[in-house]
């Protein structure tokens, strides 16, 4: 157990480094550095910037070290809360950032529990009522979940709510509490915006645990320990949770984790076409104006949480699950 | 007697031929019994006959705007004129409402335009060696540019039909080369996994997990928006292709390593060993055949994920640009809910994201069950 629990923390620092290796390359990626645009951007205002200038400030800024130097360096600023200034918004990137991150996490938080929530009783339904009109629909669901990609779904929904209803979704807060401050009201009122949003991102989760779910408890209930349970009088219920589901269960667990990361990438284009205040939308414009600093802080802080959250679920899954104890 | 006697031949006659067929034969008539991918295999055979002649089913110029076709609705086409099997449109005038100042189209009902067979338009390269001016159909009497709109225009009055049958060739070839981008690293990786259990089963099996981990989308936005903005249509399509493959490697990599694993186990494999057999003929020559069918599943039901981190990565504005064209960079005119809502047939590339999406997985799901026909 303690293996296992090791195995993972040294998992998730290893991909933690990985993924700011990767955002670190980002940021670097483009053409030029930041003396270049302050240059450009001089020259745009009318003056000039000499040779000896430019190579001074390139020196004072550290950009004319290695590249792991600059890494280094820039890792040991983020470790103290630095995580640079926006090019664009002339602003902390933190400051930019701000509320955003955690409308992120909970929007994506409530899609994972969409999935767990939903997921699994349809898919025991769909196989206890096996070609059943619920089954049906359900199947239809899923083909639709696997085959829609979450933007477009977003899309029709628009078009449909303002054909239908004359109504449109979109956002996460009301306009009367767009900018106010945190209150009990505003929170009620995220509340009601929210399970639109997270049903969108969660759909496509929910389609394929619910396939996968399906499968493995149709091959479990044909095996005939559930005729002998039932035979020596177990009720069908409990002939049905206590054993069929908690095997169908197993493989799961495996797959589980890897749900919140296509529920966080997911969510980046959900945002941007229901234009929901996440990093979504920001990380898009980032990215087109090539403000790197922003971009790279906003993956990296995406890919840390994805990783922090995965590990919790893994670590969740082994307090549930004894097999994964003894494997470990 | 007689009854009895025929009973048995006709079994032992089935049984003959099931004994007889070759592998491939047992898989196809396995596959013909799913309905729905053999319907699904001809759609993709239809999309990819677009692909070869886009230019000939377009009927318009895919990049020739004008302001005065701005959003065209979509044209109702009759197919009967007085009683007789002709199909015709109405030629359409616009003019601005003086109000709202949007352009407003009315069908004139005096003007019939006639649709032609291949008829005479914009010139172009049919497979891009034979200069040739015919398109599947055409007006006769005016320029398909003017008069023919079977899906509508898009803001700047370019014909959403023509410009969707090139979307179609550039977003269907995408997925083609990348697939076959990461189904080579999965392959090499994957085998290599499964080929030598120890370190390096271990150290691949962590690199894709931390792989799975991560969030692709936002990282793959980073890799795309680096892409220098002077780069040229071509470098961007293949740069796309690079990075939306690395999404797709690690699925097939687990797929084949899986296979690898079971083979091992095999005695065709051990005797193959045993007889002294170098460790590419093992592969190549023993086991590669044997999971072949199993890899060609696998690709098909990668493909469609491909598909859609193109269109995602487009639709962003972060894939491929103007004036190059797929599904996605069509989308990026129904990215708000204004355009969605006065102009819905914008939305007809996601139609055929969709289809293709769709048919890509039923396909995919019957040659999985066809790749194992003892089962």
């Amino acid at each position: 157990m303690i293996a296992y629990i090791v195995r993972r923390l040294l998992l998730a620092t290893l991909t933690v480094g990985v993924i700011s290796a990767l955002s670190f390359v980002i940021i670097k990626l483009p053409p030029g550095d930041y003396v270049t645009s302050y240059i450009a951007e001089m020259e745009a205002g009318g003056g000039t910037v000499s040779q000896a200038e430019a190579d001074a400030l390139r020196h004072q800024l550290g950009l004319d070290q290695p590249l792991y130097v600059q890494y280094g360096k820039w890792m040991g600023r983020l470790l103290r809360g630095d995580f640079g200034v926006s090019l664009e918004y002339r602003r902390p990137v933190v400051d930019v950032i701000g509320d955003r991150l955690w409308t992120t996490i909970t929007l994506s938080l409530t899609a994972l529990c969409f999935t767990w929530v939903l997921a699994l009783p349809l898919g025991i339904y769909s196989a206890v009522r096996q070609y059943s009109i619920g089954d049906y629909v359900c199947t239809f669901i899923g083909f639709i979940g696997v085959a829609v990609p979450g933007f477009l779904l977003a899309l029709v929904l628009l078009y449909a709510s303002f054909v239908l209803f004359n109504a449109k979704v979109g956002g996460l807060f009301s306009p009367a509490y767009l900018d106010a401050p945190w209150s009990a009201g505003r929170v009620w009122d995220l509340a009601r915006h929210l399970p639109l949003p997270a049903l969108i991102l969660a759909i496509s989760g929910i389609a394929q645990t619910m396939r996968i779910m399906r499968a493995n408890l149709l091959d479990e209930l044909r095996k005939p320990y559930v005729t002998t349970a039932r035979a020596k009088g177990l009720s069908a219920t409990r002939a049905l949770l206590k054993y069929p589901v908690r095997v169908a269960l197993n493989p799961f667990v495996s797959t589980v984790g890897y749900s919140l990361p296509y529920i966080v990438s997911g969510s980046i284009i959900v945002s941007i076409v229901l234009n929901l205040p996440t990093v979504g939308p920001l990380l898009v414009t980032a990215l087109l104006a090539q403000d790197m600093f922003l971009a790279g802080a906003i993956i990296l802080m995406l890919g840390v949480m994805t990783v922090v959250g995965t590990l919790a679920s893994d670590l969740l899954l082994m307090w549930v699950d004894p097999r994964i104890r003894l494997e470990g | 007697m007689a009854t009895v006697r025929e009973w048995d031949g006709a079994a032992a006659g089935a049984e003959d031929r099931a004994s007889v067929a070759t592998q491939w034969q047992l898989m196809w008539w396995r596959f013909r019994r799913h309905r729905l991918a053999l319907v699904s295999a001809g759609l993709i055979a239809g999309l990819y006959v677009v692909v070869l002649g886009a230019d000939f089913v377009a009927y318009s110029d895919p990049l020739a705007s004008n302001a005065q076709r701005s959003l065209i609705p979509p044209q109702p086409i009759h197919l009967f004129d007085r009683g007789a099997f002709r199909p015709f449109v109405y030629a359409v005038t616009g003019a601005r409402d003086p109000n709202t100042f949007q352009r407003v189209y009315v069908q004139d009902r005096n003007t019939k335009r006639p649709i032609r067979l291949f008829a005479r338009g914009f010139p172009y390269r049919l497979f891009g060696v034979i200069p040739f001016d015919r398109h599947l159909i055409g007006v006769a009497g005016a320029d398909a540019e003017d008069a023919l709109f079977v899906l509508g225009t898009d803001v700047q009055g370019r014909d959403l039909w023509s410009r969707l049958m090139y979307a179609t060739r550039t977003s269907m070839t995408i997925g083609l080369v990348a697939v076959a981008l990461s189904l080579c690293l999965g392959v090499v990786l994957g085998g290599l996994s499964g080929f030598y259990p120890g370190l390096v089963d271990t150290v691949i099996q962590r690199v894709i997990e931390i792989i799975r981990s991560i969030p692709t989308i936002p990282l793959w936005m980073g890799l795309a928006a680096a892409m220098p903005q002077t780069w040229s249509v071509t470098r961007v399509y293949f740069a796309i292709t690079i990075i939306i493959s690395f999404i797709g490697w690690t699925d097939l990599a687990r797929v084949v390593r899986g296979r690898f694993l079971a083979l091992r186990q095999e005695e065709f494999v051990t005797a193959a060993e045993v007889a002294g057999a170098s460790v590419p003929r093992i592969i190549f020559r023993h086991m590669v055949p044997s999971f072949l069918s199993h890899i060609i599943a696998a690709t098909t039901l990668a493909l469609p994920a491909m598909i859609i981190s193109e269109t995602s990565l487009s639709f962003l504005g972060l894939g491929l640009r103007p004036p190059a064209l797929s599904w996605g960079v069509l989308l990026q005119n129904a990215q708000n809910i204004e355009s969605v809502a006065l102009s819905p047939w914008l939305m007809s590339p996601a139609a055929f994201v969709i289809l293709a999406v769709l048919a890509f997985n039923f396909l995919g799901d019957g040659l999985r069950d066809a790749a194992d026909p003892y089962g």
